[in-house]
């Protein structure tokens, strides 16, 4: 039996952030999960893969997936949850944009059972490309109760007040974390594991609740605010919100959430400074009377978040609303006319992760103080220093190598413009293969070639995974067909999604396999190849040369084990 | 323990820093210590650059180990050093694995050059022949890292009790790897 599903109170045992999430869902009687997996929030599905055989045993209703993408697992989610049971989506920051579409229309419907998402942004971008997405105004804009945890232990127990609160008022709970957040480890102390209930729920059909036709819609609407605000007054009265240093006499104080809070006690240990700070443990809605009520005690407030401001926007807002005179100190960016901005500095960037040093010299700055070390000084004799990158590239022995080669071999790389996509081969922008001319989301290869070959009439060769053609590459592909453009389409089938450690797909699952070139036909490409690039390199060239002189959209499926895999499997 | 001790392990992609951060937790769990690790998953592997932090103490808050506050940095690879001399300054103490590993199209930096730039940081250097020891031993240079934390504890640099390292492999090692990493241990404490 896995420690996690140990059902021992009050044990502690080390888990990471995104562990203690599935631990908390666990404690929750959690009956259905679903994913797409997505660093920083692969290890939910990890866990759960791992565990769900066992998990089964506790709670024989208990159902466990990787869906084809992130709106797929939150509409599979919501569809166990409106039917009265327990359920848990996870994703990256991107995932929620896939999913976005279902997530603000199910938020006027609400649920039954109970719901919660778990949604992990990456600051400084350290296991995405993409973009330095900042998730927290999906809050606003869905009207989604959202809950940022510090550090393992608030993991798990803000997981279970989630569902709690989900179930208390038929709404969906958001739960956002960042990469340190999730992937900082530490003791958790366990809590009990219920028994499970045998009764099962059933989706009780009602044309009032699920259907959001107008004018049904609006009332809707109204029923999601009603719900908030509720949720608003319960929030004021949380201790989830914590006050530290709530007695100090100091005139700046100091608010913040999630991991920036953590960076905050330091600084202050550091610096050896009691400033009140309030830390929230939701950022939507804001318990705003709290908020006033630490404000009006003090001159100055410092604003700690990463990336864009979101808390520092939502309470100058507030401030302004209420008349209060107090200095905002966060971000650079002037906002609102910009006039009550005007004394203001940027101390904290919008751009790359916090660190714990970076609030200690903030502080110190305001406070005219010197920070415990000499930061800068130190900095500049480090920049000084020439050091190599050494940047992630294709494992040895990776089956992808034989495409670059070939394609290298065989394909005018001057006239030739290579799409890039989400996946393994985005390493393909490595200096050493440097085959990649663009790079967005999953999906976009190909669509974007189709624009390319349509307007330029350059030739296009794209990239794409197996895992990320299921996930978003196939309307992409029939897009090709239907209006008519000649990009080649490699699709990459290592038979896997192996940067994100391996996780099944269509493609290679348990139950009936989806095969590539079955689906690649059916969307109408008449030429398809599926060549083993490895073991016949000659014919992969062949392949590629013929392709390329296509008027029309072609697909060559490059199909071998990924190299990592093909050894997991041996040992 | 006054202080926080504040540790970080620098390497290349698949030389085992997240596995040497769990023993470094079990082992501090099994001694009733306050800590916290980080780590970083995804494209950090693939052979890339990987870093892990390792904080223990009373109560410990920020996950990260803050700018020239290290203790103790454990280099598994040569040149990765460089990269970590951000946690430096005089009171760090450097144990550096005697490995270097080329970076694909760039030149290696020469030993000496390294020891020169870590010297503008701290002077406590010291290099151990850690990758090459378990290779004669074993015939595994991963054992490296466990062998270079047992080194450490050895030496006083790691406030930490060797039979809680020893439990720390017991319980995250897998089964089948369990006998060489105790030995490795072994080895380092000799």
């Amino acid at each position: 039996m896995k420690e996690i599903l140990l059902n021992k109170s009050g044990k502690k045992i080390i888990l990471l952030g995104n562990e203690a999430v599935c631990r908390g869902a666990i404690e929750a009687g959690v009956d259905f999960v679903s994913t797409y997996p997505g660093t920083p929030a692969s290890e939910i599905g990890n866990t759960f893969w791992q565990i769900k055989e066992d998990f089964k045993k506790i709670n024989p209703k208990f159902h466990f997936e990787f869906s084809t993408n992130e709106k797929v697992a939150m509409e599979a989610a919501a569809g166990a949850a409106i039917s009265g049971f327990k359920s848990l989506v996870a994703m990256k920051n991107f995932g929620l944009n896939v999913a976005s579409d279902f997530l603000c229309t199910l938020m006027y419907s609400g649920i039954e059972g109970s719901m919660v998402i778990f949604v992990a942004d990456d600051p400084s971008c350290w296991s995405s490309a993409q973009s330095e997405q900042n998730t927290r105004f999906y809050s606003l804009m869905a009207h989604i109760p959202t809950l940022e945890p510090s550090e393992p232990q608030e993991f798990k127990d803000f997981t279970k007040f989630a569902f709690n609160l989900s179930a208390q008022f038929k709404i969906p709970v958001m739960i956002r974390s960042t990469t340190r957040a999730s992937h900082q480890s530490g003791p958790v102390t366990l809590g009990e594991i219920p028994n499970s209930k045998f009764q099962i729920p059933k989706f009780v059909k009602d044309p009032k609740k699920f259907s959001t036709m107008p004018p049904r819609v609006l009332e809707m609407k109204k029923e999601l605010f009603e719900k908030i605000e509720k949720i608003k007054k319960q929030f004021e009265k949380s201790n989830l919100n914590k006050i530290i240093y709530g007695n100090s006499r100091e005139k700046l104080g100091i608010l913040t959430s999630g991991v920036s809070f953590l960076y905050v006690m330091e600084a202050l240990k550091k610096l050896n400074l009691k400033l009140p700070v309030l830390k929230l443990g939701f950022i939507y809605p804001l318990p705003e009377r709290k908020i006033l009520n630490f404000l009006k005690k003090l001159k100055s407030v410092l604003i700690v978040e990463e990336l864009e401001p979101y808390l520092e926007r939502e309470i100058a807002i507030l401030a302004k609303k209420e008349n209060l005179k107090i200095k905002i100190f966060g971000k650079g960016e002037k906002i609102e006319g910009g006039r009550i901005w005007k004394e203001r500095k940027a101390i904290l960037p919008q751009i790359g992760e916090l660190k714990p040093e970076y609030v200690e010299i903030a502080i110190s700055k305001i406070l005219n103080k010197k920070p415990s070390f000499n930061y800068q000084l130190h900095l500049k004799k480090f920049e000084k220093l020439k050091i190599p990158a050494r940047p992630p590239i294709l494992c040895p022995g990776c089956p992808y190598w034989a495409v670059v080669n070939a394609i290298k071999k065989v394909v005018d790389l001057q006239k030739v413009i290579f799409g890039g996509e989400i996946g393994c081969y985005m390493l393909f922008s490595h200096k050493v293969i440097n085959l990649q001319d663009y790079l967005y989301c999953m999906g976009s290869s190909t669509s974007i070639a189709h624009g390319i070959s349509k307007t330029s009439k350059q030739k296009v060769i794209t990239f794409i995974g197996d895992s990320s053609f299921f996930h978003a590459g196939i309307p992409a592909l029939i897009n090709t067909v239907f209006n008519q453009s000649n990009p080649l389409i490699i699709i990459l089938e290592n038979q896997t999604t192996a940067m994100t450690g391996h996780q099944p797909h269509p493609g290679v699952g348990d139950g009936r396999v989806v095969k590539v070139e079955e689906i690649v036909r059916a969307c109408g490409i008449k030429n398809v190849k599926v060549i083993d690039q490895v073991k016949n390199p000659e014919e992969f060239e062949k392949g590629l040369k013929e392709f390329l002189e296509k008027d029309e959209a072609s697909v060559i499926i490059a199909r071998h084990i990924c190299a990592l895999l093909e050894k997991k499997k041996k040992t | 323990m006054k202080k926080d001790f504040n540790l970080i392990i620098v390497g290349v992609g698949g030389q085992g820093q997240i596995t040497l951060l769990r023993i470094l937790e079990e082992a501090a769990l099994a001694e009733n210590k306050d800590f916290k690790g980080s780590e970083l998953h995804g494209l950090s592997q693939r052979g890339g650059s990987v870093e892990v932090h390792f904080r223990m103490g009373k109560n410990i808050l920020s996950p990260l180990v803050s700018q020239g506050d290290a203790d103790l940095i454990l280099a598994l690879e040569m040149q990765e050093s460089l990269r970590s001399l951000y946690y430096a300054s005089p009171k760090t103490q450097f144990l550096l694995n005697k490995l270097i590993i080329p970076i694909p199209g760039e030149n290696i930096v020469p030993e000496d050059q390294i020891i020169n730039s870590i010297k503008n940081f701290t002077k406590k250097i010291e290099i151990v022949e850690a990758s090459k020891i378990c290779k004669e031993k074993f015939q595994k240079e991963v054992l490296a890292g466990v062998y270079l934390l047992g080194y450490a504890q050895k030496r006083k640099l790691l406030p930490l009790r060797k039979e809680s390292l020893e439990e720390g492999i017991k319980k995250v090692v897998p089964e089948k790897y369990l006998v060489e990493n105790l030995e490795a241990l072994k080895l380092s404490q000799s």
